[in-house]
């Protein structure tokens, strides 16, 4: 690691200040990704400024048929939340899936998502839900908010403060992980909604994650796993690596779909 | 540079730290507590689990300065005076471990699976074991280890949820 500054503000407006004033200052929230990134010196960050004494970023909340939580809210925390787990069970599942128990004690959810790395579990609950992310500056549609890998529209010094899960009427996600690392192969999230039937996948695409519109359509016709049988799922564009190559992802798309529906039963 | 204080295994303790330090260093180095292991060093291996505020952490993947105002248990913090601690009898009885690295995590991840879960399967455990490597593979006394461990607690009161 190279040496860094740190720094950590009461409150999301003070850390907004910092970020400002510092122009080569990064956030750390729950580390879990920031940390390793630090120990093999891909970011070189002057100052570090944590959000941990910011309680304005922490908590859950549901109203309304929406499930508002907090980006500072641990994984841990969304995974043992009653509300969550009597609104969207998918989510608590999903967030108590994440990396391992030491893992989710830490890590955050507005971590994961700003980092957007294309085998975190969150993006795809947020496509798939049609969340809103709520920021310092604005809110935005996680539909505009995963741009790439690694890469949001977030802006310089703009800070994420919640995510807004509209409450599905059924949902489910389900991973084949890799076993060492814990995240995803592929992961799929799926959830009916009146407005239809979205499926979020993650772990599976070069640019991130991504919806498959076109098992949206079958779903949306006849909800039920049978009818992602007919689906084609190319393999262009999906991640290749050690542990699958492409045609084996888009396979594991169909299979973690269909297992997925099969849940929401 | 900044000063951190904190509660370690229940005395207070405070030091000038370098920010990039991180707390398994300032535990092994500054506080000479070397039970707690950095063995993968990059948040897998499990080797380096501490409790922080009472939950397990990876204590390689947490800066001392994270760790300020807090109260960290370390594998020292276990016992009482002589006695063991339950789980660490439990995994010495069961023969829990064989070269002994990963231990100290082990049992600090598995205390506290058992402050949540005062009477987990196997399958909970093995799940919940998914952060701690054991590179002797000799998970099978590991998982009879914590099921014992577990009943010790609870028949000494020191599990969740009574």
């Amino acid at each position: 690691m190279y040496a860094f500054e740190y720094h950590r503000p009461g409150s999301v407006a003070d850390a907004g200040a910092l970020l400002k004033a510092n122009e080569d200052a990064k956030i750390i929230a729950g580390g879990m990704t920031m940390i390793p990134t630090l120990k093999q010196r891909l970011a070189m960050p002057g100052e570090l400024v944590d959000l941990r004494d910011c309680a304005d970023l922490k908590g859950i909340t549901v109203s309304g048929g929406t499930v508002t939580i907090g980006a500072m809210t641990k994984h841990d925390t969304v995974a043992s939340s009653a509300e969550v787990k009597g609104a969207i069970p998918a989510l608590a599942g999903l967030a108590g899936n994440i990396g391992d128990p030491a893992v989710r004690n830490r890590g955050t959810l507005g971590g994961s998502i700003a980092n957007n790395d294309p085998a975190a579990d969150y993006p795809s609950a947020c496509l798939a839900l049609g969340a809103t992310i709520v920021t310092t500056n604005r809110e935005i549609a996680a539909e505009d908010f995963f741009t790439g890998l690694f890469e949001t529209a977030l802006e310089e010094g703009e800070i994420i403060t919640a995510v807004r899960f509209p409450v599905p009427e059924k949902a489910a996600y389900k991973k084949f992980d890799q076993p060492a690392s814990r995240y995803a192969l592929v992961g799929v999230f799926v959830a009916k909604t009146a407005g239809g039937v979205r499926v979020g996948v993650t772990g599976a695409g070069q640019d991130g994650v991504f919806r498959q519109t076109d098992m949206e359509a079958a779903l949306s016709a006849n909800f039920a796993p049978e009818a992602i049988d007919g689906v084609m799922v190319s393999p262009d564009r999906l991640n290749v690596d050690i542990h699958g190559d492409a045609a084996y992802r888009a396979n594991l798309i169909k299979v973690m779909a269909k297992r997925a529906v099969a849940d929401c039963a | 540079m900044p000063t951190v204080s904190m509660t370690v295994n229940g005395k207070q303790v405070s030091g000038e730290v370098d920010a990039r330090k991180l707390l398994v260093e300032f535990l092994r180095e500054n506080l000479l507590l070397t039970g707690t292991h950095v063995g993968c060093d990059t948040s897998q291996c499990g080797a380096c689990v501490v409790h922080v505020d009472g939950r397990s952490v990876k204590s390689c993947t947490m800066l001392a300065v994270m760790a300020d105002g807090a109260s960290v248990t370390t594998i020292e913090g276990m016992a009482s005076g002589e006695t063991m601690h339950p789980m660490q009898e439990a995994f010495r009885e069961q023969h829990g471990l064989q070269c002994g690295f990963c231990t100290p995590g082990m049992v600090m991840s598995a205390v506290d699976l058992v402050a949540v879960n005062p009477d987990p399967s196997e399958a909970e455990i093995r799940h919940w074991l998914g952060g701690n490597i054991c590179r002797c593979t000799g998970y099978h006394n590991i998982v009879e280890a914590v099921r014992d461990g577990a009943a010790r607690m609870r028949a000494l009161g020191k599990a969740a949820a009574e």
